[in-house]
């Protein structure tokens, strides 16, 4: 790892103050990508503001259906969230079945979704369930704030605060992990409110998270495994590396989504 | 460079370490704690983890100045003296152990899963909890026989949640 300085910011005042006095300055919140990042040197930043600390941007609130999220909120906690489990499973399942035991009790959702790795979990299910991105400037909603590999809207200086969204009538979430480094090679969040069904894919798009049209159009006219049988997705935009095709993650879209069709209606 | 304070197995540590500094390197070359392990350089093997407020960690993913403030237990601060703690004695009268190098981690990793599963545990959780802990000698037979041996005599002596 290159040399760094390292800052505790103890409110996101702070941390932007921190932020604007370093040169080239990065957020850190659990680490679980950064530091990795760091000790590989395929990050550098000259500093970094640790907002693991600011009390204001941790804890779950739910209000009827409606979920508040905080930031700095490890994947452990939304995991364990007996509240949040009633009102939306498919998130805390998501949640615990981020990296490993261990990396959950780091990591935390503004974390993965600022970094927005097309192959990370949570993107999928925060476009899916039309989350807003609450930031210390602006809230946006999750099709504006995911832009591409690694990419957000998010503006120099500008913190993810909080996420919120409103428990779906359903939702299910399905993924094939990567064996080794347990990253979703394709993962499918569906989440369907009356008429509207939305299918939000990650893993597999060759510019990040996106929403299956195709999928969406059939799902919501019925929203059951049977009408996914037969369906062929095109190949085009996906993904191919050394750990498949894309006509291989075509097909994983399918198969994920069936799975989490079948988990949203158990 | 940092000023980090750690209560590292019940003793208060303070160092001037480098910002860069990770907290497994904080734990064995400051103090002096070499049980934590260090089996790769891509977070993925578990040998390095330790409890960080009560919570099972990576300590190699971790900056010692991120931990600063925090109570750290190593696999050092498992025994009570003489007397080994009960995932310590299930690993040991399973044969959980062939060459020990994952041993710490795979003990840190045991405790706080036992802690957090008061009810107890099955088989295919203990599995799917050693998601981050990687053995390349005992095919895990043993390793989670000695965790499901530790799980059951912590519970029978109701001990699980203060694993």
């Amino acid at each position: 790892m290159y040399s760094t300085s390292y800052h505790r910011a103890s409110s996101v005042a702070d941390a932007v103050k921190l932020l604007e006095e370093a040169d080239d300055g990065k957020l850190l919140s659990g680490g679980m990508t950064l530091i990795p990042a760091m000790k590989t040197r395929l990050a550098a930043p000259s500093d970094l503001v640790d907002l693991r600390h600011i009390p204001e941007l941790k804890g779950i609130a739910i209000e009827g259906g409606s979920v508040t999220i905080g930031a700095a909120t490890p994947h452990y906690d939304v995991a364990s969230n007996a509240q949040l489990a009633r009102i939306c499973p498919a998130i805390t399942h998501l949640a615990g079945h981020i990296g490993d035991p261990h990396v959950r009790h780091m990591g935390t959702i503004g974390g993965s979704i600022s970094n927005n790795d097309p192959s990370a979990d949570y993107p999928a299910a925060m476009l899916a369930l039309d989350a807003t991105i609450v930031t210390n400037q602006r809230s946006l909603s999750a099709a504006e704030f995911f832009t591409g590999l690694f990419e957000t809207a998010m503006e120099e200086r500008e913190i993810v605060t909080a996420v919120t969204f409103s428990a779906p009538e359903k939702a299910g979430y399905s993924k094939f992990p990567n064996p080794a480094s347990r990253y979703a090679m394709t993962g499918v969040f569906v989440a369907k409110n009356g008429g509207e069904v939305r299918v939000a894919v990650t893993g597999a798009g060759d510019n990040g998270v996106f929403r299956s049209a195709e999928l969406e159009e059939v799902l919501s006219r019925n929203f059951d495994v049977s009408v996914l049988a037969g369906i062929r997705l095109p190949s085009d935009d996906l993904m191919s590396d050394l750990h498949a095709t894309a006509e291989y993650r075509a097909n994983l879209i399918v198969v994920m989504a069936k799975r989490a069709v079948a988990a949203a209606n158990s | 460079m940092s000023e980090v304070t750690i209560v590292v197995n019940g003793q208060s540590v303070t160092a001037s370490v480098e910002d860069r500094t990770l907290l497994v390197n904080f734990l064995r070359d400051h103090v002096g704690l070499t049980g934590t392990h260090i089996g790769c350089d891509t977070s993925q093997c578990g040998a390095c983890v330790v409890h960080m407020d009560g919570r099972s960690v990576k300590s190699c993913s971790i900056l010692a100045a991120q931990a600063s403030g925090s109570e750290i237990r190593t696999v050092e601060g498992l025994a009570d003296g003489d007397r080994l703690h009960a995932v310590q004695i299930a690993f040991k009268q399973n044969h959980g152990l062939q060459c020990g190098f994952c041993t710490p981690g795979m003990m840190m990793a045991a405790a706080d899963m036992i802690r957090r599963h008061p009810e107890g545990l099955d088989e295919e959780t203990v599995r799917a909890e050693l998601e981050g802990n990687i053995c390349r000698c005992t095919g895990y037979q043993n390793i989670v026989k000695a965790i499901l041996a530790a799980s059951k005599e912590m519970s029978r002596a109701g001990k699980a949640q203060a694993a």
